[in-house]
């Protein structure tokens, strides 16, 4: 049973890296939002296999939450949105996929170093496994953020991150507050949303574009 | 059990004040309201200090540390609100809010005030990164209040800086539970704050190491430290002036009281890193750096945010120096800019009602044109720059002695920093405050009572500092390690 367990629970996180891998190379919009869907499934099914092996029960409301709102939910929205606003073009990015490619690649090579390292003397293995996924996932999620240069990208970039906390909250054995905490996060990506789009309807921006953001330092006269 | 209800009421007043403004349509009855509820919460907080503290549970405790913060953090809280009260009404007539933003700013503001005091007197570090968030959230709405072009700029910018730093807070609170579960065993007493500190020591060394890395950067963040800084310039710029108050003079300490929290923590483990040197790196980095930005802005409540910037660091150094002497001072120093730096955000605010302008060079002359306010700025800003006889110069000259006899060469760095930003405030003041008047010159609504009080308060305590007063900062000095 161990080591199904282990290995269904290996599985399911080593996936969620993968989809993080294949969101940095989506140059279409709504392909990466679907492709965000499917991550935020992937998530639902790891944090329910924790829910299960662990005995956690709490963890399902955690499952239920990324399943429902961030894997149907939030990409819905999203897609009204850039259909609303008529963003579907490729998405910018501000280097070349080959070289996020590669980054991403260093970045994961280092989490699995950092954490396998750090958790040699643990003697839960899936724990063990799970932080060094998480790790990884959190920081493609970071190098999505900061090589893209819309907004939705941005969001999709933190909504990725937020889901290798999410998996790293299960994956600590009976750790506490993980529904709460999977709630504020909503809350947050909730407001995330409806800012990008009170930012560009109400305020009719002519662009959602972050590399506007950089000319404000404040100093314009 | 007296002390448990005004624990409580620290907590419930805001939270339940923030509902029935939420309903309230009329903004001047609201102004009061907030009023009222923030002198409630603050008298509440005063009697923690002489009533006996409610025993620590599994959520929530009073220390003698996290009491000077929640005092501190409902004082500004109170007289910020009364600001607020005499300075918004302005605002409607100005046209750059309506009724119902206000109504909306008014309830956000007593949630804001709730989650800064839940995160103060968590026990649990789980609850803490909740109230922060929280914190951050209702600030981010407020600072895009306005709703203009830059306002929501700064409004996003901050939120999504904002959010990254707490999503590495966060994994940095797990991986903190990861390294307690196989010493407190699974569930809540593993992120309770009493237990952790109690059994430190048995912790996995590496990943509280690594857990501190993103505890550091995370809430490092939120206090505004360069090189995470970017958000905080625009966020005081464009929000409401009572506002920048707030986040400069008590958002900033809350996510300095989670760092210091976590650097207990890390310190009671005898085999991790040393907090220090880390803290100490950003803390001067920060004061350099923002020290030399303070000489090209042109914005004041821009200028103002970068001497936050710098004022953090110089806090981050004297707590990463450590020892009863430099943890005395940097809470001094904490104390002392907040009153200070919420004075001068007070006195700003009423600065750009008359001048109708954000920008230095068009204000001139106020201690011609208004001299109990540009008086007032006179003496905030000289307190700010380091200027005897203020309390800011007494924490500061202890920060640069105990660096001197600790560690000359930092000193040196230090020093420089001081002089630099002492230089770049001089010059933009005597801009400010000489000269002859000249650009507009609207009525002034805010009142200048709370810039005054703060005033009394950072000089009163500069020339005299109450015994009481001392030996409380001695023992959480103490605490401190």
């Amino acid at each position: 049973m161990q080591g199904y367990a282990f290995d269904i629970a290996h599985l399911l996180a080593g996936s969620l890296v993968l989809v993080s891998f294949m969101m940095i190379y989506q140059d279409r919009l709504y392909a990466l939002l679907n492709t965000f869907a499917l991550q935020a499934v992937l998530l639902s099914l790891a944090v329910a296999w924790q829910a299960y092996i662990q005995g956690a029960h709490h963890l399902y409301a955690s499952a239920a939450i990324a399943l429902v709102f961030k894997g149907i939910i939030v990409p819905w929205a999203l897609h009204r949105i850039v259909r609303r606003l008529g963003i579907d073009r490729e998405v910018e990015t501000v280097t070349g996929v080959v070289p996020t490619m590669l980054a991403g690649m260093g970045l994961v090579a280092l989490s699995i170093l950092l954490m396998l390292q750090l958790t040699q003397s643990a003697e839960n293995a899936i724990a063990r496994e799970d932080l060094a996924f998480a790790l990884s996932v959190i920081l493609l999620g970071m190098l999505m953020m900061v090589t893209r240069r819309t907004a939705v990208t941005q969001v999709v970039g933190f909504m990725s991150l937020e889901n290798g906390l999410i998996l790293a909250a299960a994956g600590a054995q009976g750790m506490p507050l993980v529904v709460e905490i999977s709630v504020a996060f909503s809350v947050l990506i909730a407001m995330i949303v409806i800012g990008v789009f009170l930012f560009r309807i109400r305020e009719r921006f002519d662009s959602v574009d972050l590399e506007a953001l950089d000319d404000f330092r404040g100093e314009r006269q | 059990m007296i002390g448990a209800n005004a624990l409580f009421a620290v907590l419930l007043l805001p939270v339940s004040a923030a509902f029935l403004l939420a309903l309230l349509p009329d903004y001047r009855t609201s102004a009061w309201i907030n009023v009222a509820t923030s002198f409630l919460t603050l008298l509440s907080a005063a009697s923690l200090l002489v009533l006996e503290r409610p025993e620590a549970g599994i959520y929530l405790h009073v220390d003698d540390l996290n009491i000077v913060f929640i005092v501190l953090n409902t004082f500004v809280g109170f007289t910020a609100a009364f600001f607020s009260a005499s300075y918004i009404g302005h605002e409607i007539e100005t046209g750059r809010v309506t009724p119902a933003n206000l109504r909306f700013y008014h309830a956000m503001y007593q949630l804001m005030m709730f989650g800064m005091n839940l995160a103060l007197v968590s026990n649990n570090i789980g609850l803490m990164w909740v109230a922060i968030e929280l914190a951050t959230l209702t600030t981010v709405l407020m600072v895009g209040l306005y709703r203009t072009h830059e306002a929501l700029e700064a409004a996003w910018k901050y939120f999504i800086l904002g959010s990254v730093g707490i999503a590495l807070a966060l994994f940095g609170t797990i991986l903190v539970y990861v390294a307690a579960q196989p010493v407190l065993g699974e569930g809540m007493p593993a992120m309770v704050w009493t237990n952790l500190i109690g059994a430190a020591d048995r912790f996995d060394p590496a990943m509280l190491n690594v857990a501190f890395v993103f505890l550091l950067v995370g809430y490092g963040t939120k206090v505004g430290l360069a090189p995470f800084h970017a958000w905080l310039p625009d966020a005081h710029a464009e929000g409401p002036t009572p506002i920048s108050a707030v986040l400069s003079g008590l958002l900033l300490n809350v996510a300095l009281y989670a760092l210091l929290r976590f650097k207990l923590l890390i310190a009671a483990n005898a085999a991790a890193l040393a907090p220090g040197p880390l803290m100490i790196g950003l803390g001067l980095l920060s004061l350099v750096f923002a020290a030399s930005m303070l000489y090209r802005r042109r914005d004041i409540k821009r200028l103002f945010a970068y001497s936050s910037i710098e004022h953090m660091g110089i806090i981050v150094f004297a707590f990463g120096m450590g020892g009863p002497l430099a943890n005395f001072a940097g809470l001094l120093h904490m104390v002392m800019h907040s009153l200070t730096k919420s004075a001068i955000f007070f006195a700003v605010g009423n600065v750009t009602q008359i001048k109708g302008t954000q920008k230095l060079d068009r204000i001139t002359g106020l201690t011609q044109s208004h001299p109990a306010l540009g008086w007032g700025l006179v003496l905030a800003v000289l307190s700010i720059a380091g200027m005897p006889p203020s309390g800011v110069f007494m924490s500061e000259f202890l920060v640069v002695t105990t660096s001197f006899s600790r560690m000359p060469v930092l000193a040196l760095i230090l020093v420089f920093g001081l002089l630099l930003a002492f230089g770049a405030l001089l010059l933009r003041l005597t801009g400010i405050a000489f000269g002859t008047p000249t650009g507009e010159d609207h009525p002034m609504t805010g009142s200048l009572v709370p810039l005054w009080l703060h005033l009394a308060l950072v000089y009163l305590i500069g020339l005299a500092m109450p015994t009481p007063m001392v030996e409380w900062f001695q023992t959480v000095a103490a605490i401190l390690g």
